[in-house]
């Protein structure tokens, strides 16, 4: 391959020693998205050039996992999207009502705050005590604090108001104790999340569950890795299991779309056929 | 045609000249635009309906990996920034806000910079914050043209103003102006 533009053929082998010296691979990540990260930690960092970088990540592990922070995303909100969380209530947790045991996957899961959102939903529905949910991320510092469940309370105004629209049941302050500038989520919503570290990009199939969340995950991922995570979750999921995306992730494009039926087209739920 | 993609930044008072704009060009208008406005995280896509309809061009919201064609006005979804690849397809992040925005222009401008080089236009409008300044400074580094809506004639002059402590840009235009000036390009 032919490179036009140093930059990108610089950033191409940063990623290459990435891989290669900690297991990571973004090379099958959008460019753009990448780009962007790399000169921004370049700008902070202070580096001339992408290549000074390259010899940091080899031999520096502290810098390496800093880098790994910078490209990994952990944006993340409770109740994101309320009007997906209405939608899994009227029309998901019916078909997870007719299950004995219910397992679901939550793929690429950050700092957790969504699988406490489907803890609580569970929990109101009457599900959760016959519930494992598998959350899971390649971001270990993330996973650590999902699994500590204490968030700022900065964010819990917005997050109330996220859980009311998404028709919650309860008041919302029930589910945390606040202590200083932080919320500590209730420890009977941790007892049935799993929380372990799993790699979309490099990891196999791990469980066979009746529902997967992966939202604004594969956004990130360019249409090869896309096609390759996708065929993952089709052969974690039952037949008739539920896949869940982000509300601008289609599965239109991609190879398993015909193996897909429709349950709500725009908060981009799918049920697998039989 | 020498400019194959234009990108455009506004804010606060943006609906109107929107409005404008995407009324005004004629149908055979080939140039992509590139849209982020500032709105909500809530926000539905309505209001890029309405400027569909009232447009001879296709107005939609960009998609994710989508190709950028021509005679198209795409718009960034709300909550997502929106980044233009180098193969011209369309990727959408949930990373940061950015000068406390999602979507950010400084986000598409410096990505459309990178993708489209000096084939590229950036246009920053009304707007009362900073976003899109250090975007358009980089379209400018990468030979692009830039313009911006004459302050004097903008609803918040504060965005174009704030690009002018950054780069001298190419026009400073009116609304008028910059559409006749898109109008003779083709």
């Amino acid at each position: 391959m032919q490179y036009k533009d140093t930059s990108d053929l610089e950033i191409s082998l940063l990623l290459e020693a990435i891989y290669r010296k900690h297991g990571y691979d973004f090379r099958q990540y959008s460019q753009a998205h990448i780009r962007r990260r790399i000169m921004n930690r370049m700008a902070i960092s202070g580096f001339a050039d992408v290549s000074q970088m390259q010899s940091k990540v080899l031999n520096d592990e502290e810098f390496a996992s800093e880098l790994l922070q910078d490209l990994s995303i952990t944006v993340t909100e409770m109740f994101r999207d309320p009007t997906f969380y209405q939608s899994l209530r009227e029309k998901v947790i019916p078909i997870l009502k007719t299950y004995p045991f219910i397992k679901i996957w939550h793929a690429g899961c950050a700092t957790g705050e969504e699988a406490y959102s489907m803890a609580i939903l569970l929990q109101e529905e009457g599900l959760y005590d016959r519930t494992t949910i598998y959350a899971t991320d390649f971001n270990q510092l993330a996973l650590n604090r999902a699994k500590e469940g204490i968030f700022s309370n900065k964010m819990i105004k917005e997050y109330t108001v996220n859980y009311q629209l998404s028709g919650g049941k309860e008041s919302f302050s029930s589910y945390y104790t606040s202590s200083y500038d932080n919320v500590i989520m209730n420890q009977s919503l941790k007892k049935n999340i799993v929380w372990a570290n799993h790699n979309l990009v490099t990891d196999s199939v791990f469980a066979e569950v009746n529902l997967i969340l992966c939202r604004n995950v594969l956004i990130y991922f360019d249409k090869n890795l896309q096609n390759s995570v996708q065929t993952l979750f089709y052969n974690s999921l039952i037949n008739g299991g539920v896949l869940c995306l982000g509300s601008k992730e289609s599965l239109r494009y991609s190879d398993l779309y015909s193996e897909y039926q429709e349950m709500d087209n725009k908060q981009r739920i799918f049920k697998k056929k039989y | 045609m020498r400019y194959e993609a234009i990108v455009i930044g506004v804010s606060s008072g943006g609906m109107n000249v929107l409005k404008i704009i995407s009324a005004a060009l004629p149908t055979d208008f080939k140039i992509p635009i590139i849209v982020v406005q500032h709105v909500g995280a809530h926000s539905d896509s309505q209001w890029i309906q309405l400027l569909n309809e009232k447009s001879n061009l296709h107005v939609k919201e960009a998609d994710e990996k989508e190709k950028i064609e021509n005679g198209k006005i795409y718009f960034a979804p709300p909550n997502y920034h929106l980044l233009i690849e180098k193969d011209k397809t369309f990727s959408l992040t949930i990373d940061e806000r950015v000068n406390f925005a999602r979507p950010a222009i400084d986000v598409l401008f410096e990505s459309a910079a990178e993708a489209y080089r000096n084939k590229l236009i950036g246009i920053v409008l009304t707007g009362s914050n900073n976003d899109g300044t250090k975007g358009i400074k980089r379209i400018k580094e990468c030979g692009g043209l830039t313009i911006i809506q004459d302050p004097k004639t903008a609803e918040s002059p504060y965005m174009p103003m704030s690009v002018l402590t950054a780069i001298e840009p190419d026009h400073i235009l009116s609304i008028e102006n910059i559409i006749a000036f898109l109008i003779k390009l083709k």
